[in-house]
């Protein structure tokens, strides 16, 4: 494992969580290669948001190992874990957008704290974030006065704005109207094609997940199920990867 | 048997609660001498907390130097003694009414507003998004209010002692009857500058005390909503408290440098 980690973006390996007496991550071994896309998919409550937090720091593991751009970021401390954060983007499932700024300024906040002080550039930069999201003219608004689906927006914008080696989308489309998500699956593309961004995407969207996948990683129970291209994960045979794909929960009447 | 333990216990609570406010504070001083103070997120601070305060530490001063000032001026008329009042108000507005009221005003209003802004920060995940984008919440939250504080208090302790002074000359002078002249005249003879540092310092101490209990209660709030208010009750509670304890200790040690005139 360790000889092939120098190549990939980020990776992990042997991880393990356990909150009181729940194993939630039962020894995760995943690698992302630079520019690559993977999808993670699983049932709700598998674990894949406790494992994007695992992959930038924000929570410890019980066991195993973290690398982002093959520096192992276990056992760092929080001070030196700070500016490798910066190269990794994360969206929250909650979208933790500030609540006490507004839009314009929540979008601002990576790019001011990126060092960009001139009001100009930072003022250009946020309208053009603001327009690949389509919301234009909500400049002035508080999260608190936003739409689901506009918030997830805002905290994508935040997110992609400093242009962020990587980034981990947790369910970026997940309460978003079809038209919407079908641009931020094109953003998310986009992002990878033209700045070779890798990425990871949690989501529950096969539509999503079929469009930006390079990897899939099917999450079941705290272990990667399955690994593999989407086309194959389609394909699968197995009872556990076809129901989750065509929605089955096996109750019949 | 039963009682040991629960003595025990509470013993090691008190110390693991006293540890996390030491690495809380060691960790703000730390990023005060490694990391550029954010002083737009201070000057805010200060506004909020000192500017605003102000009414409630004025009503606070007002009422307490007048109160005070007629119930000493009850007790020494018996003895003759109306014209001692305004050194005895002003002594007791320097050295403890002024900087524990100022402190429990303000572990009230601020401490609670504190706890409460960073709790909710914690549970709805903007701290971790803080963290995510590189910023360290102590660096970020943590410090500016330390700041704002560690300016603020000793200006409100300094306020509400100046008005509680000037208000319990009034009950005495105009209300009750006492000679101006002689009033004054006591009251400056047995006053001295060492009385406003021990106020000043009593302030500044309280302020970091407020501060750090409110964060770190916020800090490590947990279950939404309802850890929100513990932590905010918490933070009141834990705060007023620590005040009137270590009010008792700095009176013995700052005793010590700003003896009693
Ligand atoms: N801070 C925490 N403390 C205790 N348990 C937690 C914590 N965070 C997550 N869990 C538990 O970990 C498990 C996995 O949670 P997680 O949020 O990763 O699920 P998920 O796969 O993202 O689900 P969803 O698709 O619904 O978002 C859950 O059982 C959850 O209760
Ligand atoms: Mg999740």
């Amino acid at each position: 494992m360790a000889q092939t980690v120098p190549h990939s973006m980020l990776a992990v390996a042997g991880l393990t969580k356990q909150i009181d007496d729940q194993q939630i991550l039962r020894g995760i071994d995943l690698q992302v290669a630079s520019g690559e896309t993977l999808v993670i998919i699983g049932r709700s409550g598998s674990g894949k948001s406790v494992l994007l937090k695992h992959l930038i720091g924000l929570m410890l593991p019980t066991s195993g190992e973290v690398f982002i751009e093959g520096r192992q970021i276990v056992g760092l401390k929080e001070r030196e874990l700070l500016p490798i954060r910066r190269t990794v983007g994360m969206m929250f499932q909650g979208c933790a957008l500030f609540d006490a700024m507004t839009v314009e300024e929540n979008v601002a906040f990576p790019l001011r704290e990126a060092g960009e002080r001139d009001p100009k550039v930072i003022r250009e930069k946020v309208a053009a974030a603001l327009e690949v999201v389509d919301l234009t003219g909500h400049e002035q608004k508080l999260p608190v006065n936003l739409s689901g689906g506009m918030k997830k927006r805002v905290a994508l914008a935040r997110v992609v704005i400093t242009r962020p080696h990587c980034v981990l989308y947790d369910e970026p489309t997940a309460g978003l109207d079809p038209v919407v998500s079908d641009s931020i699956n094109h953003l998310i593309r986009r992002l990878q094609k033209r700045f070779g961004v890798t990425s990871i995407v949690v989501t529950h969207d096969m539509k999503c997940a079929g469009h930006v996948a390079d990897k899939v990683a099917f999450l079941h129970e705290g272990a990667i199920y399955f690994y593999g291209a989407f086309a194959d994960l389609v394909c699968s045979q197995d009872v556990l990867i076809q129901d989750f794909i065509q929605g089955r929960s096996g109750d019949t009447d | 048997m039963l009682l040991l333990r629960f003595l025990g216990s509470t013993a090691l609570s008190l110390f693991g609660y006293l540890g996390e406010l030491l690495f809380l504070m060691l960790e703000s001083a730390r990023s005060l001498v490694t990391t550029p103070i954010r002083w737009r997120l201070a000057l805010g601070q200060i506004l909020e907390v000192g500017y605003r305060s102000q009414l409630v530490v004025i009503v606070t001063g007002a009422f307490t130097g007048a109160v005070f000032a007629a119930q000493t001026y009850f007790q020494f008329h018996r003895l003759s003694m109306d014209t001692a009042v305004g050194a005895v108000v002003a002594v007791s507005m320097f050295r403890e009414l002024g900087p524990v009221l100022t402190g429990l005003m303000v572990a009230g209003r601020v401490g609670a507003s504190m706890s409460a802004e960073i709790g909710t920060m914690k549970v709805t995940e903007q701290l971790d998004a803080l963290r995510s984008l590189g910023v360290h919440p102590v660096d970020y939250l943590v410090v500016p209010r330390m700041i704002a504080m560690m300016i603020s208090m000793p200006m409100l302790v300094a306020e509400c002692v100046g008005i509680g002074i000037v208000t319990g000359m009034f009950v005495a002078v105009h209300l009750l009857g006492v000679s101006q002249v002689w009033y004054t005249n006591y009251m400056l003879r047995f006053t001295a500058l060492r009385d406003l540092e021990m106020a000043l310092t009593k302030g500044f101490v309280f302020g970091i005390l407020i501060v750090f209990v409110a964060c770190n209660e916020g800090l490590k709030s947990q279950e939404g909503a309802v850890g929100v208010g513990r932590a905010t009750t918490e933070a009141v509670v834990i705060g007023s408290l620590a005040i009137l304890i270590v009010n008792f200790f700095l009176t013995m040690v700052l005793n010590i440098f700003f003896p009693a005139g």
